[in-house]
């Protein structure tokens, strides 16, 4: 008894859930296709592809790598250090921007 | 996975949860097992990889003051006298979230101990992947051919061809790893090695369809990374 118990237990989720996240996949990245088809430029397209990379993101972790059954320390573990790459990124931002500040100048004023 | 149950333990939910699950005088990840928290790691490490690369990446195309090619020419293909912008990668992508819904679906099927669904399932996404790398060979040899090195190239800068060979190099090597061991677990699950609890051949773990949630992890991480790499490098 209490072992059929636990085995209903570990079984998994619906299979609709996973053809939804599938489903929603699809869709999604055939949007962010459209971005480029249509020619966007400027903010619209770089926020569009953002968006629809992050839900993409998002949703593969949370449904088919099953982080949203996790427990939080699991998760957490995995997420926070994500916040050092945010940093990185913004550090060399800053760094490439002076980089070609730097080149241009040069190139106008001469070395 | 999800409901677990440790004799004289209480589980709380949220972050309550966590610093008792993190401050108890047990395993932390509970109800995870080792090789799953292990690839999790792995799979952080890898991250931080492939962001150091689409970071640098970043850099170089920030910081040079001639055009970048733009994506959707140099990657556009001409299909029936029409140019099509991204054709080939639109259809990369497909092939890939073809394979990673398949892969999710495997993990579910192995959980049920349904053996031959799973096995199918599997293989139709090493199919997939191996698919994917087929057309990853043609888009390198069709650049190459153009003339794309990773210190020239016709369209403009010259860094373009160094990023584009790094970054798809290491996530196709990542792709092909995949392949040859998807290949390797379906033949497990059909010869049935998860339903009688058979040693692999490095562990003295015995079998188990956790196994295929790992092999799923690491699979799902290789399309996740393809994301990010549709995104900066093909749409930007």
């Amino acid at each position: 008894m209490e072992k059929t118990k636990k085995q209903e237990q570990t079984t998994t989720h619906k299979i609709g859930i996973y053809l939804w996240i599938w489903g929603l996949l699809f869709v999604l990245s055939f949007f962010s296709y459209m971005v480029d088809w249509y020619q966007f430029q400027g903010m619209l397209r770089w926020s569009l592809i953002l968006f629809f990379m992050f839900l993409k993101a998002g949703l593969i972790m949370a449904f088919f790598m099953h982080l949203y059954w996790e427990r939080y320390a699991l998760v957490n573990v995995l997420l926070w250090p994500m916040t050092a790459i945010a940093c990185f990124i913004f550090l060399m931002v800053a760094e490439f921007e002076y980089t070609v500040f730097t080149r241009l100048f040069y190139f106008v004023v001469g070395g | 996975m999800s409901d677990i149950k440790i004799e004289g333990y209480e589980f709380k939910p949220g972050f309550k949860g966590m610093a008792k699950d993190t401050g108890s005088d047990q395993t932390m990840f509970k109800g995870v097992h080792w090789g799953k928290a292990m690839m999790w790691i792995f799979l952080l490490s890898d991250t931080f990889i492939f962001s150091c690369f689409l970071i640098s990446y970043m850099k170089g195309r920030g910081s040079t003051i001639i055009d970048w090619p733009n994506p959707s020419e140099v990657f556009g293909l001409h299909v029936f006298g029409v140019d099509v912008p991204l054709l080939l990668i639109a259809i990369m992508t497909f092939v890939l979230i073809t394979s990673s819904g398949t892969m999710a679906l495997a993990v579910k099927y192995g959980y049920e101990k349904n053996k031959k669904m799973c096995g199918w399932l599997i293989l139709a996404t090493a199919i997939g992947g191996l698919t994917f790398v087929g057309m990853q060979a043609f888009e390198w040899s069709k650049l190459i051919h153009e003339g794309v090195r990773p210190w020239e190239n016709p369209f403009g800068a010259p860094q373009f061809g160094s990023f584009f060979f790094m970054i798809t190099g290491f996530h196709g090597t990542h792709v092909s790893i995949g392949v040859i061991f998807l290949f390797i677990y379906a033949y497990k699950t059909f010869a049935g090695h998860y339903d009688q609890g058979k040693r692999g051949w490095f562990t003295t773990m015995k079998g188990d369809y956790v196994e295929i949630e790992i092999l799923g992890l690491y699979w799902h991480f290789v399309d996740l990374v393809w994301v990010f790499i549709f995104a900066f490098f093909y749409l930007w």
